[in-house]
């Protein structure tokens, strides 16, 4: 058999730029943060915005609001565990919890599309009204237009949402501090691969579930133990490793995690599996990460374990000094790697 | 599935490890060939826990790495074209080709669709009558079954709209190259399971003979890639040489032979070119003379691609294990996965993504790459 020259060998790839838009724009990941950090930030200047929380901390009137808007754009409009009427509820109601805040107000904006079927609408209208009604807040405003056939997946969702900040409450990455302790508050993945699921008609053996459910009450569990919370976070596009990158590099603290405290369960495991994917840049929709100081940490783990939302939270690791702005994973083997921001969505491997 | 954890024990993988190293009594340098291996690998911190004489070379088995630019600029031209649904695997979204990658193409208004079995594409084909669907057909011997079952298909139902566009490459020829090549260190192989559940380990036994060399069938998962490490350097303590399956649970000696026989009617031996590497002969598949119409590159006139190289790149001398990923001087600084230099770094199974999504300690992330509200 003849041999190679490798005189010659060369990688083949240039340097390239994003001239478009792309879907990894929206993904929760780097492309994402580059095009909020390097457009629209810059086009609105602002500090509150600036401080690019999951949702903002405005002061009106004395009052200490927490303002925070959302687009739901999913495919399927109703898959195991939801729909998107009660994720856009939902979302909006948890991006105002870690805040710290309890949800009052929702806007709601329709963006539907010629030929949605009028059944469709209700659907999505009705869970809306029941998860709102759910969360104890109230749907006080609206909008509705229509697109043209072919220029939106029926039913495009908009909402926007107010809330009241206790006192004493200061929820925000800077106030990570290293010896922290790092919560979750049960499995993950399960709305990533609910999803997955049912888009791409994969079937995994067992039926997975989206965990989509609104955190307030949750959060206001959390804080009666202690208004000392440091941040809280809901691990949504991304997934966990997203929201633990996120803190992070925020905080300019390092987290180390240990893998085998993260609870996955094995429905998720095996389908990510499968899928080439990892499950902590999976979504969840109803799962929230808390960082504790350490003193507290027990009694807040014990308080969300008497929780619904939060009987599966466990703790996954602590901030500390070294490495800051990285996240470093212990692996079960007792090696380590590190967690990295992940770049747009997550790509199913080809074997 | 049911079954992963065990596959991760730490108690086992510790009593592993103890075998290793009470084995183990001068340097030995193996390849992994698979890039899934490299990253159960790197991700576990295997190679972390081995001792000192066991070095572990990562070898050329990315599917997605491997695919010539040439390749990938063919189907970046068919995917523009408004005629066509272009299919393909999710991981060759973003491997660039020359200018663009196939994410940029559907920002431009390409039908680029991500799918999970080449038959979802020829499902598309058959939705879409007045529409030509192109399968990107790649990957080695794991993948080329169900690409050539699909052709096969699609000429079994009259699908006349249905191409494939073919980069398959073949193992066994990558194994002899790499032993051949001048300055090659590697003295044993852990071979791709999933490769020889397909084909079997019949084509080893002569390049172990050959080359003097150790090739031991190992799948995926920590644990397995231990056992064959273990059973690796057991081998070359003793100075044996032989083909081995630490893989039982998946791979018989002789493979699935309807996968066989689907390829042996579908595809033929061809010389192909490695990206990176260059050509080694007799290393692929391209669909042969009798399924000739449903070759894209044939159905469409893709010809006259010229490609353009940056030097930067140092992934072919990664793929040949002569560097590790962080070697080369662009790694992590010109070349990351948002801008990659090769496609070992943006491929899910390349070693230089491996190497920078997990074994980036030492440098710290600015402040700019905060994230967004989500």
């Amino acid at each position: 058999m003849p041999t190679v020259d490798i005189s010659g060998w060369t990688c083949p790839a240039p340097l390239r730029d994003q001239p478009r838009v792309v879907m990894g724009h929206g993904g929760g990941g780097a492309l994402s943060a580059e095009l909020v950090q390097q457009i629209f930030a810059p086009a609105f200047g602002g500090e509150i915005l600036a401080q690019l929380g999951d949702s903002a901390a405005v002061s009106l009137g004395g009052v200490r609001l927490a303002f925070s808007t959302d687009s739901y754009v999913v495919r399927p409009l109703f898959f195991p565990g939801g729909c998107i009427g009660d994720l856009a509820v939902n979302g909006t109601v948890n991006d105002l919890a870690m805040s710290g805040a309890k949800a009052a107000y929702l806007s709601c904006g329709f963006i539907l599309e010629e030929g949605v079927e009028m059944p469709v609408v209700a659907g999505v209208a009705d869970a809306m009204g029941a998860a709102a009604r759910a969360a104890g807040v109230e749907v006080a405003t609206g909008d509705t237009k229509v697109v043209e056939a072919g220029h939106g997946d029926g039913v495009y969702l908009n909402t926007a949402g107010i809330g009241l900040i206790p006192a004493g409450v200061d929820l925000r990455p800077q106030r990570v501090t290293p010896g922290d302790v790092v919560i979750v508050s049960g499995d993950i993945g399960l709305h990533g691969v609910a999803i997955m699921s049912v888009r791409e008609g994969l079937e995994f053996g067992v039926e997975i579930e989206s965990d989509c459910a609104a955190l307030g009450g949750l959060v206001e569990t959390m804080l009666a133990v202690t208004p000392d919370l440091h941040v809280l976070r809901d691990p949504t596009r991304g997934g966990l490793a997203a929201a633990l990158c996120e803190i992070a590099t925020a905080s300019c603290t390092g987290i180390v995690i240990q893998e085998r405290a993260v609870p996955v369960p094995p429905a998720v495991a095996n389908a990510c599996a499968i899928l080439g994917l990892d499950p902590m840049y999976v979504a969840n929709e109803g799962k929230l990460v808390a960082f504790v100081p350490r003193e507290h940490a027990d009694a807040v783990l014990d308080a969300m374990r008497a929780h619904p939302l939060g009987a599966g939270a466990a703790i996954i690791g602590e901030a500390v000094a070294t490495h800051p702005g990285m996240v470093v994973a212990g692996t079960p083997l007792g090696g380590t790697r590190v967690v990295d921001l992940p770049l747009g969505e997550q790509l199913p491997r080809i074997c | 599935m049911k079954y992963l954890d065990e596959f991760q024990n730490p108690d086992l993988a510790r009593r592993l490890l103890d075998d290793i190293r009470s084995t183990v009594t001068r340097p030995w340098a193996l390849m992994e060939v698979c890039g899934g291996q490299t990253h159960t690998i790197i991700r576990h911190g295997i190679d972390q826990l081995l001792p000192e004489q066991v070095e572990l070379i990562h070898g050329p088995g990315c599917p997605v790495c491997v695919t010539p630019l040439e390749v990938i600029d063919k189907a970046l031209e068919i995917a523009a074209r408004p005629d066509v649904i272009f299919c393909s695997f999710g991981d060759m979204l973003r491997v660039p080709g020359s200018d663009r990658d196939l994410f940029q193409v559907r920002s431009r208004g390409g039908d680029v669709r991500v799918v999970y079995s080449p038959l979802d594409a020829l499902k598309i084909a058959q939705q879409n009558p007045h529409r030509e669907v192109v399968f990107f057909g790649i990957g080695f011997e794991t993948t080329a079954p169900p690409n050539a079952m699909t052709v096969y298909q699609a000429r079994k139902l009259g699908i006349p709209n249905f191409s494939l566009l073919v980069s398959h490459v073949r193992v066994p020829p990558a194994i002899e190259a790499i032993m051949t090549a001048p300055g090659c260190r590697v003295q044993a192989f852990l071979a791709a399971g999933h490769v020889c559940s397909v084909m079997g380990m019949g084509e080893y036994p002569e390049l172990a003979a050959r080359h003097r060399v150790p090739i031991v069938v190992t799948g995926f998962e920590p644990l397995d890639i231990l056992e064959g490490i273990r059973r690796t350097v057991r081998q070359l303590e003793r100075g044996e040489h032989t083909v081995d399956n630490a893989y039982p649970r998946a791979v018989r000696g002789e493979g699935n032979p309807a996968a066989r026989a689907m390829l042996a009617d579908v595809f033929e031996v061809t010389d192909r070119s490695w990206r990176g590497i260059g050509t080694i002969p007799a290393s692929g598949w391209r669909l042969s003379e009798r399924y000739r119409d449903y070759d894209a590159e044939y159905r469409f006139s893709v010809d006259g691609i010229t490609t353009r190289e940056p030097a930067a790149c140092r992934s072919g001398e990664v793929l040949q294990g002569f560097i590790k990923p962080h070697e080369c001087e662009a790694f992590g600084t010109l070349c990351t996965p948002r801008t990659p230099l090769g496609a070992t770094m943006v491929s899910s199974e390349g070693a230089c993504a491996a190497y920078y999504l997990y074994r980036r300690l030492g440098t710290t992330p600015t402040p700019q790459e905060a994230s967004p509200v989500v």
